[in-house]
């Protein structure tokens, strides 16, 4: 009897699992992209996340955390095997270089204002392969905070037990990556020349591209 | 950051991500409510944060090619029918 419980059991727990699987797969393969840089390793890495994450399934304690729970353990599998060694740098003891970066300063010219809404604008303007990009430039340890908590909306919690360091760690590896990120979209924007406006003289010359 | 009241454009700044991270507990989470009300300069800045935020958390799906798809499926139908004695 005791065998046949366990037996049902494992298979309510297998089919779950299963299904688990099934429905994160879109933001597993997401995350892994965008970790791998490379879609041929973030398929390897999401299949080894599913087996490894099989084979600890027993260790889950609750139902509710398996987001978190299964993107930790891509998380260990990228940085232990996908990783190059060299991007292992010790970011941490770095000081933030100067100050923060915010695009909305940049952005948010009172010389623009009266143009429109230079922000909704600029936001608007943005496609998501600027936004890829601009991950993909991060250092390696700050694209993983990014890809956890902006990309897949982990907790700090969640993705401090991720990496393996303090939340302290999370928040200001966070503040570093965000920084940098909004740098190289304000840059790029800046080179791409297509969301900064023309100079107030050359404005008057072009009214008619809002709306 | 218990019973701190947020009075200045640097506080609520400095705040501001964790905010809109969702990682604010109850007095400060409050308290930065009653700013993002009452300061539009601050507003304004939360607006433009979350929506970029919005924009790449538009990022965490990634269509699935068949193959994955394929090679996830035979992973668990593996494990099933292995675990299943
Ligand atoms: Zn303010």
């Amino acid at each position: 009897m005791a065998d046949v419980a366990t037996a049902q059991m494992n298979r309510t727990d297998q089919s779950w699992f299963a299904d688990q699987v099934a429905k994160l797969l879109p933001d597993l393969y997401g995350g892994a992209i965008r970790l791998c840089r490379d879609r041929t390793d973030g398929e390897d890495l999401v299949a080894e996340t599913v087996a490894k994450a099989w084979e600890a399934l027993p260790g889950l304690r609750t139902r509710d955390a398996f987001r978190g729970w299964i993107f930790r353990i891509l998380t260990n599998t990228y940085i232990s095997q996908y990783r190059s060694s060299r991007a292992q740098g010790d970011v941490d003891s770095l000081d933030a270089d100067g100050e923060a970066f915010s695009l909305f300063e940049h952005v948010h010219q009172p010389i623009l204002l009266w143009w429109g809404n230079p922000e909704q604008d600029f936001l608007n303007g943005l496609l998501r392969e600027d936004l890829v990009q601009a991950i993909d430039q991060l250092p390696d340890t700050l694209r993983t905070v990014v890809v956890l908590v902006d990309v897949q909306a982990l907790s700090y919690r969640e993705a401090a037990v991720a990496m393996g360091v303090p939340i302290g760690t999370v928040r200001s590896r966070l503040a570093r990556a965000r920084s940098q990120l909004q740098k190289t979209l304000w840059d790029d924007a800046h080179d791409a020349g297509i969301r900064t406006r023309q100079s107030p003289s050359q404005r008057e010359e072009k009214p008619d591209d809002r709306d | 950051m218990t019973g701190t009241e947020i009075n200045s454009c640097t506080e609520a700044l400095r705040l501001l991500a964790a905010h809109l991270d969702g990682e604010l507990g109850g007095h400060a989470h409050s308290e930065m409510e009653r700013h993002l009300r009452t300061c539009r300069s601050c507003f304004s800045r939360a607006e433009f944060e979350a929506r970029l935020k919005a924009s790449i958390a538009g990022l965490a799906q990634e269509p699935v090619p068949p193959e994955l798809s394929q090679r996830v499926h035979t992973l668990l139908r593996e494990f099933t029918v292995a675990g299943g004695d």
